[in-house]
């Protein structure tokens, strides 16, 4: 745990910080089971909700914004707290992010024609469901201010690239033998893309968490080339 | 106020005033020691024993209230720590103390931090915003788990939250779906081939030659070693499943194991065939699920690898992990199929599978299996090079750990 300050209401400030990622976070994670939840249930309601939730995750950005700009500007934090007010401004943004990639996904509900027996349909959730444990891992990680968990969750976006490279092929793939569904696989397509975006953004988020807690970064991860 | 009046006139004796008594006696005496008035000593005498009542009963007043609002912050802590469901104790929105069992499901690093830290899912959080209330969430601790979170206030400033596991439960029902889908599928195939064969045989009107007879006798004895392996092994993945929320508990010394299933197979197939390389690594395990995940890792390998090569089973330990890897020198595994390969039924090659007798529930059943021991499990394959699996279990430092108590105590 970290040690307390003098100042209780710099004390505050900070616990509110951290609480207000924690929430967005909740939210992002909940948006990402949600959106699959309504593609592969072709669920339009639950796919609104999703919609509607990102301006809550919006607005708590500004908030996390707004609180992140006034302890830097009237307590001047050092060392430690400095570092941890900058993570929590930057993982917000990314939180911010993911929520508009799962609002991606739940804006394409309705673009996906025959759901049932549609056998890409099936290779997603699987995918979606890795790249939401990362981000769930990574919230974890940073509540308990763990750079040993961050690091491990860095070397795990490899697999989802693995799997997206995967999917793609699997995708063009079937495309070329039912051009009748084209369109709702291009759909996919992007929405293959998203979930491979979300897992690049949990690893984001876990260098921060890495920097957050020791003051040190990462090794470069290695490019991945994209699927051929 | 009731209460404190009787409990000033219950214990009205102890409560005299004895030492100013005393003093005033002796101040008495004194006086008539140095010669005054003995009339005048005994009023002064009357009258200082008189005052001592006039604000005596104030503190035992005064005390009494305090402790009957309620118990003090660190009896509520000490009250809720041995429960065995996590409890969490806010104060406004921040934990003030979380018991054993939260710490151990939400972490340690709660205590002290934004109780949104802790409960991040919306659903709980709209509960932070209320007094009292109950909502179910999922996703709190694991991918599938499901939580009851129940608020509960003590008073304008403190509230308990208690969580209660769910997950279970929801596990059963979502179970048996996915057993009767998958396993009818897999079962229908080798029976449709027993009953054709047997129907072809027992017909009357079919002259079939007796080397015909024992052919068909064979592959209705192979469908049905199929069905059966089938139905072991379907068995074996759903007694996994039902357990897989309790964490095993046996000490269990990985390499020994992995040597002397080795030792085994080496028996049976020839030292050549595999190479054992094991170091002492005791993980928290059950015995004979790790035994069936090196078994079913070895039995793969040997299936799909070149019969020239030797299969190369380790057990390594690498900072607080043992890891278990088998490696084998076969054709390897297309990338595309990588992130499928634990699937329940799932085949790279469904014809090859089936002629070695596979049931495609092998690596699902090692999945559960490491899942159920929070561990990580993962596969790297190179076309042409081979395939290797790792496993990596955390290790109980039991040696270590056995060893500090003493001199923790020597030195308190």
């Amino acid at each position: 745990m970290v040690a307390e300050h003098t100042v209780k209401a710099f004390d505050e400030d900070m616990t509110r910080l951290r609480g207000l990622v924690a929430e967005m976070g909740g939210l992002a994670e909940l948006s990402i089971a949600e959106a699959m939840e309504a593609l592969v249930g072709g669920d339009e309601d639950l796919a609104a909700g999703v919609i509607a939730r990102d301006r809550r995750i919006d607005l708590l950005e500004s908030e996390v914004d707004r609180l992140s700009v006034r302890v830097l500007a009237l307590r001047a934090p050092m060392a430690d707290d400095l570092r941890e007010v900058i993570a929590a401004l930057k993982i917000a943004g990314v939180i911010e992010r993911i929520g508009d990639y799962a609002k991606n996904i739940a804006k394409r509900v309705g673009h996906i024609e025959g759901r049932k027996r549609f056998e890409p349909l099936t290779l997603l959730p699987m995918m979606n469901e890795l790249a939401g444990d990362m981000v769930h891992d990574v919230l974890t990680a940073y509540a308990a201010r763990d750079p040993v968990a961050a690091a491990e969750i860095v070397q795990r976006d490899a697999k989802v690239d693995a799997f997206y490279d995967s999917v793609f092929r699997n995708f063009v793939s079937y495309m070329v033998e039912n051009p009748a569904t084209i369109s709702s696989v291009a759909q996919l397509m992007f929405v293959a893309r998203n979930i491979e975006r979300i897992g690049d953004h949990a690893t984001n988020i876990a260098e921060m968490v890495h920097f957050a807690a020791t003051g040190t970064y990462l090794p470069e991860r290695e490019d991945v080339p994209p699927p051929a | 106020m009731s209460t404190s009046t009787a409990a000033y006139s219950g214990t009205g004796l102890s409560n005299m005033p004895w030492s100013g008594i005393v003093i005033a006696l002796f101040a008495g005496l004194g006086m008539l020691i140095a010669g005054a008035e003995p009339v005048l000593i005994a009023v002064i005498v009357v009258a200082w024993i008189g005052s001592l009542w006039l604000w005596q009963p104030a503190p035992v007043v005064e005390m009494r209230p305090a402790e009957d609002s309620g118990l003090s912050r660190q009896a509520m802590i000490d009250l809720i720590e041995p429960f065995g469901v996590p409890v969490l104790m806010l104060d406004g929105q921040r934990i003030a103390a979380a018991n054993a069992a939260a710490r151990g499901e939400l972490g340690g690093h709660i205590v002290g931090q934004d109780a949104r830290v802790a409960l991040r899912h919306p659903e709980a959080i709209t509960l932070l915003d209320r007094r009292e209330g109950s909502v179910t969430v999922r996703g709190l601790t694991g991918p599938r788990s499901i939580w009851q979170v129940r608020r509960v206030a003590v008073d304008d400033r403190f509230s308990l939250i208690e969580l209660v596991d769910r997950t279970a439960e929801a596990d059963i029902s979502r179970a048996h779906t996915d057993f009767v889908a998958n396993a009818s599928h897999e079962l229908r195939t080798p029976l449709a081939s027993i009953i054709g064969y047997i129907e072809t045989l027992a017909d009357p009107d079919a002259r079939i030659d007796a080397a015909t007879t024992t052919r068909f006798h064979a592959t209705v004895l192979r469908e049905a070693r199929r069905l059966q392996h089938l139905v072991e092994d379907l068995m074996s993945l759903s007694r996994i499943e039902a357990e897989k929320h309790d964490l095993p508990r046996d000490h269990i010394d990985l390499g020994q194991m992995a040597a002397s299933i080795g030792g085994e197979v080496a028996a049976t197939v020839g030292d050549e065939r595999i190479l054992v390389e094991a170091d002492d690594a005791v993980v928290q395990g059950d015995r004979q699920q790790l035994d069936q995940v090196i078994r079913n890792l070895v039995d793969n390998s040997m299936k799909y690898s070149d019969p020239g090569k030797p299969v190369e089973l380790r057990v390594v330990i690498r900072g607080h992990e043992a890891v278990l890897s088998v490696t084998d020198h076969g054709e390897g595994i297309h990338p595309d199929h990588i992130p499928h390969l634990t699937r329940r039924f799932y085949r790279t090659d469904p014809g090859r599978s089936r002629a070695a007798g596979g049931t495609g529930l092998g690596l699902a059943i090692v999945k559960h299996i490491v899942e159920r021991h929070r561990g990580r499990m993962d596969i790297t394959s190179k076309l042409g090079v081979g395939t290797t699996v790792t496993i990596r279990l955390a290790l109980i430092e039991a040696p270590v750990q056995a060893a500090p108590p003493p001199p923790a105590r020597a030195s308190a």
